[in-house]
């Protein structure tokens, strides 16, 4: 098991209402984990507390329990939690450090805080790299990277870390469609041939189709569905809860309620399964 | 495995190519001296160094950016100190209430001489230093990581606070705000300007924080440095000779051990 809370309750410090109530989910390696819900639902703040930075960075109140491979987030260091843990923001902008003139060493700035060698540090950025297929980008300036290109070499920073679990707060909020598809197309990937396991929050349900093994929908700061990705996203709990179901699955259904599903879906010319792609 | 090429490439030059902490050191001890060696020797002097500096490190044009933009400041120190020069009565010229006076012109010229010479000295330095360059010596030095990073991030902050106010100026401008113009309609323009750009900054303060947790910035190990710059033993001394030379010459001119002209 890499990820688990179990019965987890947040509340921010200085406030008294509680954003997360019970919420229980797990994230093991190698599967990724949908999780949708309306505004205000809890899911950034659920990112924070998954990731150990809530309360261990920000302060606050935690029920329950939260398990990172296996150890308490509350018993973990910021730094510690990093290595288990990685957090990926909104805001590609805000996620560079600022103080590296390359790609190459913007990625390399976390594990040289963990003082690794150069010969652990090399292998970790190539790795990181190679796994997201930026080695174009690696001797341009970090901060003159389109949108997407610049969430990805975050997401290389964060792999960088090399920690069994990614939480990843609606990578593709902030991107134009160019760069949630290059975004879309490095996650698949990192799904396929990694066994990390992965949490993504994310409004655009059409990235979560075909990636997400499993969803999770939070309303309210609660858990109120949970199952398989294919049923879940293709069911009546999305709109239910104020989330779009993905354009594809959204479609099928229209064309399938005139009647016409049957004589676009099956063989070469398979109409729908290329929209869902 | 190891590190990409160009990780460590150097600059070309001989000047370029010397040790960050050299070119601080020459970049302090020339703005030192300027400003602190009494009469005109030491403003004199340094002037000369930086621009012979500056020429061995081929800085043309983009010096020249420097210097025009000590052109407010230098104006100011003219007019204030020829006109207004407390106690001068060697008056020059009379210019309706105020008078222009010779000692308050010499002090005018050399106190503008000495912020030449100190902009100029800054100006060399940044432009034959990278910012990486002298951050990785600074750390390899020993100067812990939170001091780099501020150092570092504050440099890096400027340009792009400077794109942030373009996009916001351009915003504002769509939405039918005049920023061209006169003065006044400049400086009103600033005004919408000022609450995004503080705004914007402080909300995104606490995401960079957790982002920089989230990357170990808090581990207590050792940082790992990628960029070992040369240095020699030679620098080593040079550095040590220039620091108490300086140090040296200042005393005795402030003291007044030694009278140069």
């Amino acid at each position: 098991m890499s990820l688990r809370l179990t019965d987890v309750g947040y509340r921010y410090a200085g406030t008294t209402v509680p954003v997360l109530t019970g919420v229980s989910l797990e994230v093991r390696r190698g599967q990724v984990v949908g999780l949708v819900g309306p505004n205000d639902a809890g899911k950034s703040t659920l990112c924070l507390v998954a990731a150990g930075l809530a309360p261990g960075s920000i302060g606050g109140s935690l029920e329950g329990s939260v398990l990172l491979d296996g150890r308490e987030t509350r018993e973990l260091r910021p730094h510690e939690a990093a290595q288990r843990c990685g957090i990926l923001f909104q805001n590609p902008a805000t996620q560079l450090s600022g103080t590296a003139p390359t790609v190459y060493e913007e990625i390399a700035f976390g594990p040289r805080n963990l003082g690794l060698s150069v010969a652990e540090i090399v292998g970790r950025v190539d790795g990181a790299v190679a796994t997201l297929g930026i080695r174009g980008l690696v001797e341009r300036d970090p901060h003159r990277l389109s949108g997407g290109e610049s969430q990805l070499v975050a997401l290389a920073s964060v792999m960088a870390m090399r920690p069994a679990v990614l939480v990843l707060d609606e990578p593709t909020s902030q991107l134009d469609p160019a760069g949630t598809a290059l975004v879309g197309r490095a996650l698949a990937r990192l799904a396929t041939e990694t066994s990390v396991a992965i949490l993504i929050v994310e409004h655009k349900t059409d990235l979560l189709n075909g990636l997400a093994d499993d969803i999770v929908v939070l309303d309210g700061g609660r858990v109120v569905a949970a199952g398989g990705a294919s049923s879940l996203l293709a069911g009546d709990v999305l709109p239910a809860h104020g989330v779009r179901r993905p354009a594809a699955v959204s479609i099928r259904r229209a064309l399938e309620a005139a009647g016409l599903g049957g004589r676009l879906t099956g063989g070469d010319g398979d109409i729908l399964a290329g929209l869902a792609e | 495995m190891a590190l990409p090429a160009f990780i460590g490439r150097r600059p070309t030059g001989a000047y370029r190519r010397l040790n960050p902490a050299t070119k601080l050191v020459i970049a302090f001890a020339t703005a030192a001296i300027a400003f602190a060696v009494r009469e005109w020797t030491g403003p004199v002097t340094m002037l000369a160094v930086v621009l012979v500096t500056a020429g061995i490190a081929r800085l043309g044009r983009p010096i020249v950016k420097f210097a025009l933009a000590t052109i407010p400041l230098v104006i100011s120190i003219l007019l204030v100190n020829t006109f207004l020069f407390p106690g001068a009565t060697d008056v020059l010229a009379r210019v309706g209430p105020f008078t222009a006076t010779g000692t308050g012109l010499a002090a005018a010229l050399q106190a503008t001489l000495r912020v030449v010479a100190f902009a100029l000295s800054v100006a060399v330095f940044s432009l034959t230093t990278p910012t990486d360059d002298l951050l990785s010596d600074l750390e390899r030095r020993g100067l812990g990581r939170r001091t780099i990073f501020i150092i570092g991030s504050a440099i890096g902050t400027i340009p792009r606070m400077l794109e942030r106010a373009r996009e916001i100026t351009d915003s504002q401008r769509a939405r039918g705000l005049d920023t061209e113009g006169s003065v006044w309609r400049r400086i009103r323009g600033v005004v919408p300007l000022a609450g995004p750009m503080i705004s914007g900054a402080l909300s995104e303060v606490e995401e960079r924080s957790m982002a920089l947790e989230a990357r170990g910035f808090s581990a207590s190990a050792r940082r790992t440095t990628l960029r070992t710059l040369p240095d020699s033993q030679t620098q080593l001394v040079a550095r040590w000779l220039i620091l108490v030379a300086t140090a040296t010459l200042i005393v005795a001119s402030l003291t007044g051990l030694v009278h140069l002209p």
